[in-house]
């Protein structure tokens, strides 16, 4: 195992210079770095273009020029580790710590949100492979594979961020706006869950009430002007959470089961008010300490409720109380919008549209976090698009592959139920094919990151990538290409230990 | 990229709904409608027979046609001293005047842009050099990705590591990455060379692809027989192993074709791709990006045709790793469907 590892490693350092190789010499071909020197009208521009000649050392070849570049990051080994400076003298380990934040975020936001729905929509489909739902999916997702990023974020950017906002300004959804996207709830839902036609009546009707209800609600109170979940409804979507958990994790006939999820929903909100007095006085990690904190007690009350199975009590329970943990996270955020809509750098226009951050906004943790969602949304929602479809598209082959072997006929014929057969045979098997994907897809996902960036005007690797091609800005680019090519290379080493953990026939004896 | 893949072919449903029925039965039914399907058919015309019985892939096959003829046909063709008029009375450089502000019109449906530019005309022009760009690049990657599997697969050793090291090395470049410095390199020699340099770049997916298939028909009989009947290596190579690979090829073109679509007007988007005043459908956009809030409509249409043609020639795809698969039996389900509702009509089908 240890002299696979170490294999791979080399192999990977190898990979990743003759990489480096490339995009440097290319980079350097791609164009003349002293452009705008030559263009400009200054009076010392003979002296200006030696300087910058000398300084990166332009008057050597590029392919030699590289071992320069090399050099300043092999002395990385004697503690004078340097990529160098770009074109405006800013040293460039500078500039890449301050873009990689916003970047890993979009990426991380985007790369979970699709994977998990994309699986989610996948794992559906295939369960009810060729019904209208698994068509309407597939064609669907084809046409999300299709899309052009930077059309969508630019679609998005216009039709749901501004157009949003002028909607908070003038808060009145019309009536028959109402009833369609009541219809059309109900005919997504019709479609989702199927059965014989009178459950898909029973379905149709209920979701287009319910949809019709909670919008007429939105649209009576102003909800987006001052959203609030409150105590009751949180209650009730905890009492939802907890029975939905167990029906996945361990089914409803699981009583001790059930009965852990319901007493960590009823704790959860039992701690609702005691969260409010101290929420602000929190800080990140004091939030994410508490998020598992409360994972902790979940998996406690169902290690004592302990039942058939007592780790399944102890999944059930440690799941619920993230959910409801989220829950009161989200109350709380919400309950500072009005604050973060109101003041006086927001202006009522809360969708941002432009840059990662509003600047010169300060407020509490809560303040920022509603800044940093705000301004996450648009540029997550139009690159988790994209790769959803490939998610989807993969999960699905993979589980309508994995229910055709043997062991799933196994685990019918011992008379397993439908939930054991899907969720602890087919599903867990389904998903060792899909690390390889991932591992891939983040190459794709810094791709688009560029193009999303670029639209939304963050200033942050894609920026980086953009300005430094714009220029011939080579070191620029190679601070650019170290991260994201570092990035690509482990995922890619990650995704082949994966495998060969998750799967026992593949060895790795080398 | 992930390409979407579509490869479930085993009949799931006899298993996952019909546990009580008798699998044997509805097998047995179904395997003798496929020999009588087959029997006394070349493999090309059963490839073609399955593709078109793919509703999906049929359609796209005559709206990509329809696409491509529209595009040709109303501005006319302008390129390596070909030069031939097309039906439409606007053309994609001139100005003229504008109408109602530019708003699309009977006289101008797709609307001017603020100078007068007709933008159907500029969006038949761009269609005509992205889908001119799609075929060049998706030969050119196709054609280098074949060769550096084929060898890799085939000789294997020490040129394989190497190939294939080589291929990792682009692949962690991120594809939009190593085509936008290339094309802020090449975009000024024009939109031919830039098709070209972009199928210098995609070809890494087909090569690997391509090495694993080979690597497997290699140890088949026949080529032991090629090569004691005295076969060169080339031979046995162009003869005898890529005929049998020509499915993963085929398959694996169309989606090398729908990436460079998407790619093209990515790296055209971002202003490293086809230069003004030659237009792509991703340039096109480039160039409107200013004029959304004024102008939205000069948004939508070139949009609109990259997604038709990528949507179109993804569903191809799908439609030619169906008909590829031997394994496959979604045009026979339906076949076999009705005759298992002969023998069995109480039989619901239910989710």
């Amino acid at each position: 195992m240890l002299t696979f590892l170490v294999r791979r490693l080399l192999a990977s350092l190898v990979v990743l210079l003759v990489a480096s190789y490339i995009v440097y010499v290319l980079t350097a071909y791609s164009g003349d770095p002293l452009e705008d020197l030559r263009q400009s009208t200054a009076r010392n521009k003979e002296y200006l273009m030696q300087q910058r000649t000398e300084k990166f050392n332009l008057d050597v070849p590029p392919p030699l020029r590289y071992f320069i570049w090399l050099s300043g990051l092999l002395r990385g080994f004697i503690g004078q580790f340097t990529l160098g400076e770009n074109i405006l003298g800013q040293a460039v380990t500078d500039q890449v710590a301050a873009a990689i934040g916003m970047t890993l975020q979009l990426i991380t936001a985007s790369l979970v949100l699709a994977v998990f729905i994309g699986i989610t929509i996948g794992i559906t489909t295939a369960l009810r492979q060729y019904s209208t739902y698994d068509y309407s999916a597939t064609f669907l997702s084809f046409l999300f594979f299709s899309l052009p990023s930077f059309w969508v974020a630019v679609m998005l950017k216009q039709y749901v961020g501004i157009a949003f906002n002028d909607y908070l300004e003038d808060p009145v959804i019309p009536p028959l706006v109402i009833v369609g996207v009541a219809l059309v709830a109900g005919l997504v839902w019709m479609v989702i869950i199927g059965g014989p036609v009178r459950r898909r009546l029973i379905v149709f009707a209920s979701a287009t009430l319910a949809t019709g209800a909670v919008f007429t609600f939105i649209a009576l109170t102003d909800w987006f002007n001052d959203p609030s979940l409150g105590i009751v409804v949180i209650a009730l979507l905890g009492a939802g959470v907890a029975v939905l958990v167990t029906a996945l994790v361990a089914g409803l006939r699981n009583r001790k089961a059930l009965y852990t999820s319901l007493v960590v929903a009823l704790v959860g909100v039992a701690l609702y008010y005691p969260f409010q007095l101290i929420s602000l006085s929190l800080t990140l990690w004091s939030v994410i300490a508490l998020g598992v904190l409360a994972i902790v007690v979940g998996v406690v009350i169902g290690w004592l409720f302990a039942g058939p199975d007592r780790d399944q009590s102890m999944r059930a329970g440690g799941i619920t109380a993230l959910f409801v943990g989220l829950l009161v996270l989200l109350d709380r955020f919400m309950q500072s919008w009005d604050i973060y809509v109101g003041s006086g750098t927001i202006n009522g226009r809360p969708i941002g549209t432009v840059g990662s951050a509003t600047p010169g906004l300060t407020g509490s943790f809560w303040i920022e976090g509603i800044d940093t969602f705000t301004h996450l949304l648009l540029p997550t929602a139009g690159l988790m698009l994209i790769s959803l479809a490939g998610y989807s598209r993969y999960s699905r082959a993979s589980l309508l592959e994995v229910m055709n072997q043997d062991y799933i006929r196994t685990a019918r014929a011992k008379g397993l139920t439908e939930r054991t057969v899907v969720v602890r045979h087919a599903f867990r098997n389904a998903l060792i094919p899909l690390t390889t994907i991932v591992a891939f897809d983040v190459g794709g996902l810094i791709g688009g990151a560029v193009i999303t960036e670029n639209v939304f005007g963050w200033s942050g690797m894609g920026k980086l990538f953009v300005d430094a091609l714009t220029t011939v800005d080579v070191n620029q680019m190679m601070g650019f290409f170290l991260v994201t090519g570092v990035v690509a290379i482990t995922f890619n080493l990650l995704a082949d230990l994966a495998y060969s953990a998750l799967d026992p026939r593949i060895r790795v004896n080398s | 990229m992930i390409p979407p893949s579509d490869p479930e072919r085993q009949n799931i449903e006899e298993t996952t709904h019909f546990p009580e029925t008798s699998e044997d039965d509805v097998e047995q039914v179904e395997n003798a409608i496929e020999l009588k399907e087959v029997e006394g058919i070349s493999q090309t015309r059963l490839v073609l027979r399955r593709f078109v019985r793919h509703k999906a892939a049929m359609i796209s096959l005559f709206v990509f046609l329809g696409v491509v003829g529209l595009a040709f046909s109303s501005i006319g063709i302008d390129a390596m001293g070909i030069k031939t008029p097309g039906w439409w009375q606007f053309n994609s450089v001139a100005i003229y005047d504008l109408l109602d502000g530019g708003v699309p019109s009977a006289t101008h449906p797709f609307g001017q842009d603020e100078v007068g530019h007709d933008i159907f005309a500029q969006v038949m022009r761009g269609t005509q050099q992205s889908l001119m760009i799609v075929f060049v690049a998706g030969i050119v990657a196709t054609l280098l990705g074949v060769l550096v599997g084929s060898i890799a697969g085939f000789f294997r050793g020490r040129i394989d590591q190497l190939l294939m090291r080589f291929t990792d090395a682009i692949i962690i470049i991120p594809v939009l990455v190593i085509t936008a410095v290339l094309g802020s390199t090449f975009n000024r020699s024009g939109s031919f060379v830039l098709a070209i340099v972009l199928g210098l770049v995609l070809w890494t997916g087909m090569s690997r692809l391509v090495r694993g298939d080979v690597l497997s028909l290699r140890e088949r009989e026949y080529v032991d027989a090629a090569r004691v009947a005295g076969a060169s290596n080339s031979r046995i190579i162009f003869r005898h192993i890529l005929p049998n690979a020509i499915g993963v090829i085929i398959v694996n073109a169309t989606l090398v074709m729908s990436a460079t679509i998407l790619t093209e007007a990515a790296v055209s988007f971002l202003g490293f791709g086809v230069q003004f005043p030659d237009v792509s459908l991703g340039s096109l956009i480039h160039n409107f990006q200013t004029a959304f809030n004024t102008r939205p409509w000069l948004f939508w249409w070139p949009g609109l045709f990259i997604i038709i043609i990528a949507l179109t020639i993804n569903f191809i795809g799908d439609g030619l790793r169906d008909a590829f698969d031997p394994r496959q039996k979604r045009g026979l389900n339906r076949v076999a469907r009705k005759q298992r509702t002969v023998v069995r009509p109480a039989e619901e089908v239910g989710a």
